[in-house]
């Protein structure tokens, strides 16, 4: 007997990813009774469901973010661990994305799926790297899936924080970055820069920065950027989620030198728009060149592309023998979307 | 490439003139002759590559990247030159970099058919940011926000000196500028330049201050109208032809008519209008002549430039600055009698015998179209800068209008977090809906306290009703009174007219917005 066709058993419904044979969604974008997460951004671990079958670092960031809501009952499972769920079995592969971010892979009388969530490939010291499976149908996600958006190397631009302190002693260096991942992997980077002072943050960015001390990240020195006399702050490195960059909360710090982290900085246009003065190109996810690469080396004969550039990837795709459709799962890349749309606090500019 | 690429990207996001003079300053420190030297001729417009053309670079990404994804990628990134360094298949270890002195280099040495090869490699052997750079540099138009005053500025502060100095020596210099780093650092004397050839910073006049007024010594001043077009300096002997801008920028190619006048050995100092049947027409006449690269036919007979002389500085080689404004007038007027040059005439000295002359002559003003007054002391030298005493600009009183606040947009640097841009409108009638509407007639970002400012903002933040971006629409309630210089007819805008110099000069906090004039009254200041 052959393999099923994996459209026979994964199908998309309004809630998400649906695996039948093992009657579970995969990072469901309503609740649902039995879940699997990949990750911890809002967009993927959403609250109110029955059963969370995720990492117990996304289970830890879900709890942080939720309380009561984050499920109710939590399985942790660790990565390379198998479990047998109906008929499926289930493993957690490393994704690469931030702490805790897993890809799933599925498989179902011998036919193997993997949904990999959100992943990047270069070297971040704050998660497990990516993990490749060869797969039947690998489900990819398309955020930077342009072929204008190749990352450069995250160090380096680091280290233009650290030039721009040098050049403007007097003024606060006020970086806008996501408030999981993204923080603490910029703050890993300054202390792989050598950069040992303080680094000083917004309230929202505090809880989980602990979270990742807590799980064995090491990030140095971090102090609370409220209540420290405005002086003091003069040519410190200070983060805040994106929408306090240009809002009353900076007018707490001397003069400050708008920053921001994020892939979509690559475009000077956009960084223009949200006013920043030194865009930071980092991000957590994969740029053209992973996205590509990543397809050639799981070589899943299907392709499906969830969020993003999907046109533009898929186009690639079949011109390199790939059968690649864009699958439309209403909800997932809202967290990491154009920071012109991006709202976190206080709903600033929020969508 | 690195450096340069470096400073570029940041000048391009950084809005505040202080921190623009920092970061090209560092970059003077620190980078080697030449690239420094060729760095800051591409930030001062002094190099222009006729050979490369932002089609050959198009034909050469179509060689190398699809043509469905270069599409959609162009459409989201919107600028040719940087979707180009984006998507650009890396070769890594292709080619060694190149630097800025050899991309100048090779670019004017090269053939024009062996361009697109050179670019090809160059693009192969840079990372996105430095392509972005080249392209912007060879394809011509940096457009960072510099200004080349501003360039020069930021040498003078990196390195201590005059600015004064610097142009001066600009004239007579090249790139990549090795004598002048030279001589900033201290290795050598100041160059040495064609003094016939060269830029005499100008000397300019303070604004009278109203209670400067009483005090004015009327019988120690000359007065003269303030004419409203460019301030010029002309430099002309000894084979040289050259019309300089106020801040030392060569301006002859744009003004060709008046290059073909200057056929005399003198450097004078004067306005540069435009001026039809001997009339002289709006500062908006002037602004379709500037920058320019290329003059029209058609320009040059609707709009031929004329230049009222102020002032001689040399006669052929002798200096006159050191003589006092009297000497130096009479001077003038018999270099010009004698002279007879096309294009010029002098601008007339007004007869004032007491303060209520003066007084008089500024009314006046506004019926002629005229800014206002300038007072020269009658033995002033003629000297760099602008001195406090010597010479006054007395501007008309300024018009005013209330009018209501549309949009608000937040301010740079100091003012990131607030909004301080304004975006006002009059009222008209709504043709389409009957009742009124509200048409953007200028927009302000000065003229207000800090206090106010934090008022201003919260008001903004208070009474938003929409969003685009950077952008807040306001209910239309709160009114503005602005100050404005003068307005004029134009196409460009909504309205049909533009404001000079608008700035807030009072937040009507008491008065309701339907009180707020009309774009009919507006229409009424327009002169001619």
């Amino acid at each position: 007997m052959s393999a099923p066709n994996p459209e026979s058993w994964i199908q998309v419904t309004d809630r998400g990813i649906y695996v039948a044979p093992g009657d579970f969604h995969v990072d469901p974008t309503r609740p649902v009774p039995r879940a699997v997460v990949t990750h911890g951004h809002a967009d993927h671990a959403r609250p109110g469901h029955g059963a969370v079958l995720a990492t117990a670092e996304t289970l830890a960031i879900m709890r942080h973010r939720y309380g009561e809501r984050a499920g109710r009952s939590h399985e942790p499972m660790a990565y390379g661990e198998t479990r047998r769920i109906g008929d499926v079995t289930l493993r957690l592969a490393p994704a690469g994305h931030v702490l805790g971010s897993a890809q799933a892979v599925l498989e179902y009388a011998g036919s193997r799926v993997v949904v990999s969530g959100d992943y990047k490939r270069g070297a971040d010291p704050t998660c497990a790297p990516f993990e490749p499976f060869a797969c039947d149908a690998f489900v990819t996600e398309a955020t930077f899936g342009l072929p204008v958006f190749r990352h450069p190397d995250p160090l380096h631009e680091a280290m233009r924080l650290l030039d721009a302190r040098r050049m403007f002693p007097e003024r606060a260096i006020l970086v806008g970055t996501y408030a999981l991942g993204k923080a603490q992997r910029l703050i890993a980077l300054l202390r792989q820069a050598g950069y040992d002072r303080p680094i000083y943050l917004h309230g929202a960015l505090m809880g989980l920065c602990e979270l990742y001390r807590r799980h064995g990240v090491d990030l140095g020195p971090l102090e609370p950027a409220t209540g420290q006399a405005k002086p003091a702050l003069a040519g410190e490195i200070v983060l805040a989620p994106p929408a306090a960059l240009n809002d009353r909360w900076a007018r707490r710090l001397p003069e400050p030198l708008p920053c921001m982290a994020s892939g979509w900085m690559r475009v000077r246009q956009r960084a223009r728009q949200r006013g920043v003065e030194l865009p930071l190109i980092i991000s957590d996810h994969a740029d053209w060149d992973e996205l590509t690469a990543t397809l050639e080396e799981v070589a899943a004969p299907k392709v499906w592309v969830t969020h993003g550039s999907e046109e533009a990837l898929c186009h690639w795709a079949r011109g390199r023998g790939f059968d690649a459709r864009a699958l439309a799962v209403v909800g997932w890349g809202e967290e990491d979307a154009d920071p012109e749309d991006q709202g976190q606090v206080g709903g600033e500019g929020g969508r | 490439m690195r450096a340069f690429a470096e400073l570029l990207d940041r000048l391009v996001f950084t809005s505040s003139r202080n921190a623009k003079l920092r970061l090209m300053g560092d970059y003077f420190r620190h980078q080697p002759d030449p690239q420094r030297g060729y760095a800051l001729a591409a930030l001062t417009g002094a190099l222009d590559f006729r050979s490369a053309k932002a089609g050959q670079v198009r034909d050469l990404v179509a060689t190398r990247v699809d043509p469905v994804l270069f599409g959609w990628s162009y459409d989201y990134v919107g600028d040719l030159a940087e979707t180009v360094a984006l998507i650009w298949p890396a070769r890594h270890g292709a080619n060694r970099p190149p630097d800025i002195a050899e991309v100048v280099g090779e670019l004017e040495r090269a053939h024009r058919k062996r361009v697109p090869d050179l670019i090809e490699r160059w693009l192969d052997a840079l990372d996105p940011t430095e392509r972005w750079a080249l392209l912007k540099l060879i394809t011509g138009g940096l457009r960072v926000g510099v200004s080349q005053r501003l360039a020069k500025t930021a040498l003078a502060e990196a390195f201590g000196a005059d600015l004064t100095d610097i142009e001066e020596v600009w004239h007579g210099l090249s790139p990549p500028y090795e004598e002048l780093f030279a001589w900033l650092e201290g290795r050598r004397e100041k160059p040495i330049i064609d003094a016939r050839a060269a830029f005499r910073p100008l000397m300019l006049a303070n604004p009278l201050a109203d209670e400067e007024v009483e005090r004015l010594d009327v019988e120690a001043y000359r007065a003269e109208w303030k004419w409203d077009g460019i301030r010029v300096q002309i430099v002309a002997g000894n084979g040289n032809r050259r019309l300089f801008s106020r801040t030392g920028e060569d301006i002859t190619n744009t003004f060709p008519e008046i290059a073909e006048a200057m056929d005399f050995d003198a450097v004078l100092d004067g306005e540069l209008l435009v001026v039809r049947d001997g009339e002289v027409a709006s500062f908006n006449d002037l602004q379709q002549r500037l920058n320019r690269k290329t003059v029209t036919q058609k320009m040059l007979r609707d709009s031929p430039a004329h230049v009222r002389l102020y002032d001689i500085l040399f006669e052929r080689e002798e200096d006159l600055r050191p003589l006092g404004f009297d000497d130096r007038r009479a001077r003038l007027e018999r270099w010009h009698a004698r002279a007879r040059p096309a294009r010029m005439d002098l601008s007339e000295l007004l007869p004032v015998a007491a303060l209520d002359d003066l007084r008089q002559l500024r009314e006046e003003a506004r019926q002629r179209g005229i800014e206002g007054l300038m007072l020269k002391r009658a033995d002033s030298a003629y000297v760099a800068g602008r001195p406090k005493g010597p010479w006054y600009k007395w501007k008309r009183d300024p018009l005013s209008v209330d009018a209501v606040l549309m949009y608000a947009q937040r301010g740079h640097g100091k003012r990131s977090s607030f909004f301080s841009d304004y975006t006002f409108g009059t009222w008209r009638p709504d043709r389409e809906n009957g009742g009124w509407e509200l048409v953007p007639v200028g927009k302000a970002y000065f003229g207000f306290t800090d206090v106010e400012l934090r008022r201003l903002d919260k008001w903004v933040r208070d009474h938003t009703v929409d969003r685009f971006g950077p952008v807040r629409a306001v209910s239309p309630e709160l009114v503005l009174e602005i100050a404005f210089d003068a307005v004029h007819p134009s196409t460009r805008h909504k309205s049909g007219v533009a404001m000079r110099f608008p700035r807030v000069s009072r937040i009507r906090w008491d008065k309701p917005a339907s009180e707020a004039d009309l774009l009919e009254t507006l229409e009424a200041m327009v002169e001619r």
